[in-house]
């Protein structure tokens, strides 16, 4: 009771003119930088940060989980219209997003992805509300043994990626790890594949190669293809809106990710692109029609939209309750916190309880503005693909150049671009799947950072991995998604043998 | 410190300074570009951002123009300054003790000795802290365990090669072990660090005081020494430091500002003096309460003599680690 009580205030404070101005003013900044290539809600909010001298904190934080928020709607804008992910965590939009715009379907794409991070945005606020402190410390009983475990899982889920040819997926999938591991590594402070440069020394940005992959390589791909007058994208058709068979179709992913990706959140090596993976794979199980999966299924967009959403939700579960910052964004709203004299940690929800409840307060009504302000947007948006192709993708390009740019401002970094650009051409030209590669590339470091921590921690003993119980469990699910399918329709099929 | 009030004190201050402007001391430059080798957002960004905030409500500096250049720890952006900025008198760019270690293991051509020194401007110690539960209730508890088997006591802390494993380094070196033994783990960033001690995945961790305050305070984390050459003052006063301790370690993790390289003694001092201006108003004493940095004002001729020892320093940790 507490907590509604707190929460009552905290809407009270949320709801004055002020803030929902804040609000409103943070959740559109927020679509626009989702928007964009390259520009993330990270480095948004850090260009924000000098507002920290002029408003109060509440009003300040309101603005911050604006721009979060609004950046996970607004990156899967992009990836659905024109196959270009804003943000890392909305690449598998792209897959059954963009095949679905192909097909006319753009409207519908849009509809469930803003609906769909809606409801898992609501569900992840109310889990934050309720039970975030029992879920924190769930979360730090994981090491780096069940984070290692948990990547075995989610490699399994990659074969969901693969394409036709698990030969071709493969092979990117292992691209994506190698420029995964460039950079020093962490556990010996030596620098790998950086061929002496020291711009590589941090590593690759994911969403640098994701916007080469995606952006420069379908341009390019068009440009050559163009006299052949293939790949056109049609003219949106039908409804922009839901249909009943849309509906009946979304509402199970959204709800399924918004499970999967909440807990991530919570989990300091989590990041929001691993639930997309694991949730895309999990509606391409349990489609009734698996085959629609790769030609545009519209479970595919509503629930990877789902768990990113809920995953940023998670997010904010550590920071407020532990001042454990989990993403780059979370890091840095915290050294805002700390320009405002407040230590955020375990006291945080005693010390600063009105900025608290204001900021999840202000939660809610983020994503109610969000849903408002996005859907009429539908509309607009699906209007992009009226521009003729040349103009459109040569937009899309110089977008591209400057979100890039804008992230470092590293000439470096768009050699690179344009490079994995004319890679991802030949990939496209001889029709290798992009999406392994962007996820080996996450996945990789992750589970190798994971792997080496966990070895350290045991003095090189590998049993660790199953004889501790949560890791355990990881690995055994692992075993089941890549096994248990097919153990199942062998046992079937000797049953009904039996029975003939 | 209550949190409550010290945020209304914030705002009083945020609010008064317009007020303090009017009262304008003497303007030393027109303008001042500051170039920060890291992202927005870090701790050098926040120095450089500190610095214009303090500089401008004094009326010191009429106006700041920024650049972020980030990456490889200092080392991608210090080049670019020292090749775009040569002799230019209002050019400041952040850096700090960071550098030193990556300028060595990154086997850079351009290092921090390319840059004339300015002033230094806060310092943080490291601490190193156990979970609650832990069976260390002292630092010669953890001690003895160092002692008998480094390895068998995993530590975590940032990127192999940074401050914090140059600190376990040091330690083990004065307890007559060889730093190679460590079983150091190296986190990204400083919240998986801080979430793997206090999941007690592993047995202590190292890293600036800031990182571990709150948890510490709220008793989940229990700190067994601090690096500094003294004791904390106010919160945190009661950890004592390695060398109460027995163990003759300090090392602190500083920042600072440097000019451009062939800038004249005359240019230097210029800039070394305003860093000295900057430092004596009273929104710098603010800034540095609000964020918890400790004062660590050096300039000039002290400040360029302790870097240079530094780097000696730092080069003969990571040699002993096998890094350089």
């Amino acid at each position: 009771m507490d907590t509604l009580a707190a929460l009552a205030g905290g809407f009270a404070t949320a709801l004055t003119p002020t803030h929902l101005l804040f609000a409103f003013v943070g959740c559109f900044l927020g679509t626009a930088v989702g928007v964009l290539p390259g520009i993330g809600p990270a480095l948004t909010v850090a260009l924000l940060l000098p507002i920290t001298f002029q408003v109060p904190a509440t009003s300040a934080f309101i603005l911050f989980a604006g721009v979060y928020y609004g950046a996970m709607y607004g990156g899967s804008t992009t990836s659905i219209l024109l196959n270009t992910p804003g943000e890392s965590a909305t690449i598998i939009t792209a897959l059954e997003g963009h095949r679905m715009a192909r097909a006319g379907r753009a409207g519908p794409a849009l509809a469930t992805a803003a609906i769909g991070s809606f409801v898992a945005g609501t569900i992840a606020t109310l889990a934050l509300t309720f039970a975030a402190p029992v879920v924190v410390e769930l979360a730090l009983k994981l090491g780096p043994a069940e984070y290692f475990s948990l990547m075995v899982v989610a490699f399994v889920a990659v074969s969901a990626v693969l394409g036709a040819s698990a030969l071709r997926g493969l092979a990117c999938l292992f691209l994506g790890l190698l420029l995964g591991i460039v950079g020093v590594d962490l556990q010996t402070g030596q620098p790998r594949f950086t061929f002496g440069m020291i711009e590589f020394l941090d590593g690759i940005e994911v969403t640098i190669v994701a916007v080469g992959l995606f952006a420069v390589a379908e341009t390019l791909h068009l440009a050559t293809r163009r006299k052949h007058g293939e790949d056109e994208i049609l003219p949106v058709q039908g409804s922009l809106w839901l249909s009943k068979s849309d509906w009946a179709r979304s509402w199970k992913p959204w709800l399924r990710g918004a499970c999967i990706g909440f807990p991530f959140g919570a989990i300091p090596a989590g990041g929001s692109e691993l639930p997309t993976f694991l949730s895309y794979y999990m509606e391409r199980k349990l489609s009734k029609n698996p085959g629609e999966f790769g030609h545009g299924a519209i479970e595919g967009v509503a629930g990877p939209e789902a768990a990113n959403n809920a995953s940023a939700a998670g997010v904010l579960m550590p920071m407020l309750t532990l001042g454990l910052p989990t993403s780059v964004t979370a890091a840095i709203m915290l050294s805002a916190f700390q320009s405002y004299g407040i230590q955020p940690g375990p006291m945080l929800f005693v010390t600063q309880g009105d900025l608290v409840w204001g900021l999840i307060a202000s939660l809610y009504v983020g994503n109610v503005m969000l849903l408002i302000l996005n859907l009429p947007l539908v509309g607009l948006w699906v209007k992009i693909l009226k521009i003729p192709t040349p103009q459109l993708y040569a937009g899309i390009l110089v977008f591209a150049t400057i979100g890039s740019y804008g992230v470092s401002n590293s000439v470096i970094d768009l050699l690179v671009m344009y490079g994995v650009g004319i890679v991802g051409l030949f990939m496209k030209r001889y029709d290798f799947p992009v999406a392994p590669a962007v996820i080996g590339m996450i996945l990789g470091p992750l589970a190798e950072q994971a792997f080496r921590q966990a070895l350290t921690i045991s003095q090189g003993d590998v049993t660790t991995f199953i004889t501790r119980p949560i890791s355990a469990s990881f690995l055994v699910v692992a075993l089941l998604l890549a096994f248990g399918p097919k153990l199942w329709s062998a046992w079937v099929a000797t049953q009904q043998r039996a029975r003939a | 410190m209550s949190l409550a009030l010290g945020r209304r004190a914030t705002l009083g201050a945020a609010l008064a300074f317009p007020a303090l402007g009017a009262a304008w001391a003497q303007q030393r430059f027109d303008s001042l570009f500051v170039f920060v080798p890291a992202a927005p957002g870090g701790g050098w960004d926040l120095t450089g951002r500190a610095i214009e905030q303090a500089a401008r409500t004094a009326g010191l500096v009429g106006s700041f123009q920024f650049e972020n250049v980030g990456g490889g720890g200092g080392m991608v952006g210090l080049p670019r300054f020292v090749n775009q900025r040569r002799g230019q008198a209002n050019a400041l760019i952040v850096g700090g003790s960071i550098m030193l270690g990556t300028g060595i293991t990154g086997k850079s051509s351009v290092t921090v000795r390319d840059v004339p020194a300015i002033a230094r401007l806060t310092s943080e110690a490291g601490v190193i802290v156990v979970p609650a539960a832990s069976p260390y209730r002292d630092f010669a508890g953890l001690a003895a365990a160092l002692k008998a088997n480094p390895g068998a006591v995993p530590i975590g802390g940032s990127v192999a090669g940074g401050i914090d494993h140059v600190m376990l380094g040091l330690i083990l070196k004065a307890l007559g072990r060889s730093p190679r033994d460590a079983s150091y783990v190296g986190f990204q960033a400083g919240g998986q660090n801080i979430a793997a001690v206090l999941g007690g995945q592993v047995q202590a961790s190292i890293s600036g005081y800031s990182e571990f305050s709150e948890q510490i305070k709220a008793g989940r984390l229990r700190a067994l020494a601090i690096s500094g050459e003294t004791r904390l003052e106010g919160e945190g006063s009661d950890i004592p430091t390695l060398r109460e301790q027995g163990v003759d370690v300090t090392l602190a993790n500083w920042r600072g500002v440097f000019g451009a390289p062939g800038t004249t003694a005359a240019q230097q001092q210029a800039l070394a003096s305003l860093m000295g201006a900057i430092h004596a108003t009273p929104q710098w004493k603010e800034i540095l309460r609000t964020r918890a940095w400790a004062d660590a004002f050096l300039a000039g001729e002290a400040f360029a003599r302790f870097v240079e020892k530094d780097i000696a320093d730092t080069e003969a940790v990571l040699k002993d680690l096998g890094l350089a």
